[in-house]
């Protein structure tokens, strides 16, 4: 008789475990013996000894609370935050840093997005780039040393899984020597989402000329929009801030002489630093513009040339700049 | 008789135990909340909002919640089986231990150890412990339960009996990981089958120690606090092996549009639907049951706490699955509406149910009545008005910032910068501050009622009359 089962606690506790265990093998452990579970990008690089370092700090200020790991496949995330995660980034990730809440931005596309100097002085004062923002200060890590004996178990403890993240110690020292927690922080938000390939930057002819060029509304436009998302970085004024981004009104343009047309301006505001190739120069080594063509309609961007350009002139009429 | 002192006094333990935890969380919930919208207020790198979120979470899940639960199932264990806990002073241990156990688990965290896994932050020595106390409250309810001097067993106990053993493998799985020295380690498993692992583990963790304790609270205190008998026997059954079975493939809604293959999601999505039978089930024989005499809802005060807590779990159990479906999904996911949906869940059902257990307990070890049922009623609608004005705020403000989140000009890029979505929440933080602070009053009125009742207790037990809660009916 069923019933019998509601007077025998051993029977019935064994039929709950296997109440619990079919769900169970199905969608947790069965996964684990397929292929999929496992995949690994070709790009996907281990950490370094600082990359991993940081990470921990990341592990142990507890970021995951507010931040994202991962673009979902929606239009608007893509736009905002770059292509959507893909499961073979995440080999490394012991545990997966996904994140439920989204409090501050996903975090996923931010290696090389921005320079170190930016998330340094982020990292130390968030709302000097937003005065919204409701970031605690992490300036308190900078200064604070890493160990290098530390990490190295940390490093090896890993290569129980990934052989090939197995390191000496003299390799670990050589990483992390005099580098600090802030250092280390910033090296992994460096590493994220570097395994895929950046968003490829959108042609742009060079000889096109600035469609609003001088006109009053679009300045005034442009300079409402380069307050709200360019002067955090390149300053009120256009000025640059050193170690940071570059001034926009002296004559060098991604590092070199002479100016370039407003073309090129349009090419790298709108596709960040990946449209470097296209504007024909180099720049700085660890230059990281950031992509605004998902965010800046194509007149705003024009708008924002446009306020540059007068700044310039204006700078150079009060002669700040040659 | 004093076997049922001692393990009355045990009971009294965990629950009061449980109440300082609960204030402790309730408080670390108030600062981070306020944390949110006054980023100068996370004074020193230990009480960083990144930091105390997991203290929040925990302090009330393992707690309020597991200490709660630990209690009041040995409690509903005495009177079940009609008999003192097979092991009592193995059971006075897992009290203190508990307590130990919890205190560094809140130390451990606001120094930063942690694994990361939501619900399963704490570092691997501490899970060792929790495995211990585990093992601990198994022996117990396993020896008790056999060793039981009533052949049937009530459905009750069949919920703590799935606890017991879900728990355990739930815990035991997630937290296997490489220990890389005594305060750090790395999760077993990694990427997308760590998250699909974590998630198995998250959602059964909000399953198996804030449904299925709590039903059991439910079914035995519901009918013995109103003297109605439960509505339906065959529905009970129903609905208790429709749950345990099917809880367990939901986790994967927490990965929705995540990069875990589509196929576990789906599965976590359709199971999810199908949880609002056995968990209306569950509703439909609470209301049945009051519904044999409403007027206990006037006539009774711990009426009103259960059915509120019932309700809320009927809300919670269509709100979750609605909002695991795709379409919603991509709108509230990672937004402040899924706060607001799981403080429904915790502030409504799990609170409102376990004060009303707790209510009922207290006098019954002391064989006297609450101290005031005014003060009680008072506790009520603060935790209600409390809760509502929390939940309701933070489902506003989801929605609002999911729609600014997608918002695109006609040209297909972006209407609002990331910054001027997150400004615009400012005013919600602060009404769910407000609301804690509304909460946690309510809550206040709640520990100064069961103190006074104690104490009204313990005047009446010097005073020489006999314990009448020593002989136990079931």
């Amino acid at each position: 008789m069923a019933g019998d089962i509601y007077k025998k606690p051993v029977l019935l506790a064994v039929m709950a475990t296997v109440a619990i265990s079919v769900g169970s093998i199905v969608t947790m452990a069965y996964p684990m013996l397929r292929a999929d579970m496992h995949p690994k990008l070709d790009n996907l690089k281990p950490f370094t000894p600082l990359q991993l370092a940081g990470r921990d700090v990341y592990q142990r200020e507890g970021c995951v609370g507010c931040h994202t790991q991962t673009v979902r496949p929606l239009a608007s995330e893509v736009a905002r935050y770059g292509d959507y995660s893909k499961a073979g980034e995440f080999a490394y990730d012991h545990p997966f840093l996904w994140g439920s809440k989204r409090t501050g931005p996903d975090l996923a596309r931010e290696g090389g997005l921005r320079p170190d100097g930016w998330h340094q002085q982020h990292y130390a004062n968030p709302q000097a780039f937003a005065a919204r923002s409701n970031m605690p200060s992490y300036g308190w890590l900078k200064g604070r040393p890493l160990d290098a004996a530390t990490v190295a178990d940390h490093m090896n403890a890993l290569a129980f899984v990934h052989p090939e993240l197995k390191t000496d110690l003299a390799a670990v020292k050589a990483s992390v020597e005099g580098k600090d927690e802030l250092d280390a922080l910033v090296a992994y938000t460096q590493w994220l989402g570097t395994s895929v390939q950046r968003r490829q930057a959108a042609e742009v002819d060079l000889a096109l000329a600035n469609p609003v060029a001088g006109r009053p509304e679009a300045i005034a436009r442009g300079k409402k929009l380069f307050a709200d998302n360019c002067a955090v970085c390149h300053g009120e004024e256009a000025e640059g801030q050193e170690g940071v981004a570059p001034s926009l009104v002296d004559d060098e343009f991604l590092g070199a002489t002479p100016d370039l047309p407003d073309a090129a301006y349009f090419a790298i505001i709108s596709g960040g630093s990946d449209a470097k190739p296209i504007a024909g120069r180099a720049g700085a080594k660890d230059g990281g513009m950031t992509a605004f063509g998902g965010q800046l309609s194509k007149e705003d961007i024009w708008s924002v040339i446009a306020w540059v350009r007068a700044q310039k002139a204006h700078e150079k009429a009060e002669g700040k700049v040659k | 008789m004093n076997e049922y002192r001692y393990d009355n006094q045990t009971v009294q333990g965990f629950i009061l135990s449980a109440i300082f935890w609960g204030v402790v969380g309730i408080l670390v919930g108030l600062l981070i909340s306020v944390q949110l919208w006054a980023p100068a207020a996370n004074f020193a790198p230990y009480l960083t909002y990144g930091r105390l979120r997991p203290v929040h979470t925990n302090g009330l899940a393992f707690g309020l919640g597991i200490g709660a639960i630990f209690g009041l199932s040995y409690y509903i264990l005495i009177r079940l089986c009609r008999r003192p806990l097979l092991f009592p002073r193995l059971a006075r241990v897992h009290l203190w231990l508990f307590n130990a156990a919890i205190a560094l688990a809140a130390l451990s965290l606001m120094a930063g150890y942690t694994q990361s896994n939501e619900y399963a932050e704490l570092e691997w020595p501490l899970d060792v412990g929790v495995v211990v106390l585990w093992v601990m409250f198994a022996v117990n309810v396993f020896g008790t339960i056999i060793k039981r001097k009533d052949a049937q067993m009530y459905v009750s106990l069949w919920y703590i009996i799935a606890t017991v053993v879900a728990v355990a493998v739930l815990y035991l799985v997630n937290n296997l990981s490489i220990p890389a020295g005594l305060t750090k380690s790395y999760h077993l498993f990694a990427g997308v089958n760590s998250a699909n692992v974590q998630w198995w583990y998250g959602h059964n963790a909000v399953g198996f120690i804030f449904t299925t304790p709590i039903l059991a609270m439910f079914y035995y205190f519901l009918p013995k606090a109103i003297g109605v008998p439960i509505f339906s026997h065959r529905l009970s059954i129903l609905a208790f092996w429709s749950l345990v079975f099917g809880y367990l493939w939901t986790g994967a809604h927490h990965l929705v549009y995540s990069p875990v293959p589509d196929w576990i999601q789906t599965l976590g999505i359709v199971f999810t639907l199908f949880l609002i039978a056995p968990s209306w089930g569950s509703v439909v024989n609470g209301y049945y049951t009051v519904g044999a005499d409403w007027s206990k809802m006037r006539s009774n005060y711990l009426t009103k706490f259960f059915i509120l807590g019932i309700t809320f779990y009927g809300l919670q159990t269509v709100q979750g699955p609605t909002q695991s479906l795709r379409v919603v999904s991509q709108l509230i996911h990672f937004t402040d509406w899924v706060p607001g949906h799981v403080h429904m869940g915790t502030m409504g059902w799990v609170t409102m149910t376990v004060c009303a257990s707790v209510y009922y307990v207290i006098p019954k070890i002391y064989g006297t009545t609450i101290y005031s049922e005014k003060i009680a009623n008072v506790h009520f609608w603060l935790v209600l008005v409390g809760q509502l004005l929390f939940s309701v705020t933070m489902w506003i403000t989801g929605i609002q910032q999911g729609a600014m989140w997608k918002a695109t000009n006609p040209d297909g890029t972006l209407k609002y910068t990331f910054v001027e979505t997150l400004a615009k929440n400012y005013p919600y933080w602060h009404t769910r501050t407000l609301a804690g602070i509304v909460f946690t009053v309510g809550m206040l009125f709640f520990i100064y009622n069961v103190l006074m009742t104690i104490q009204k207790g313990k005047a009446l037990q010097s005073s020489g009359a006999p314990a009448p809660a020593a002989a136990p009916a079931a």
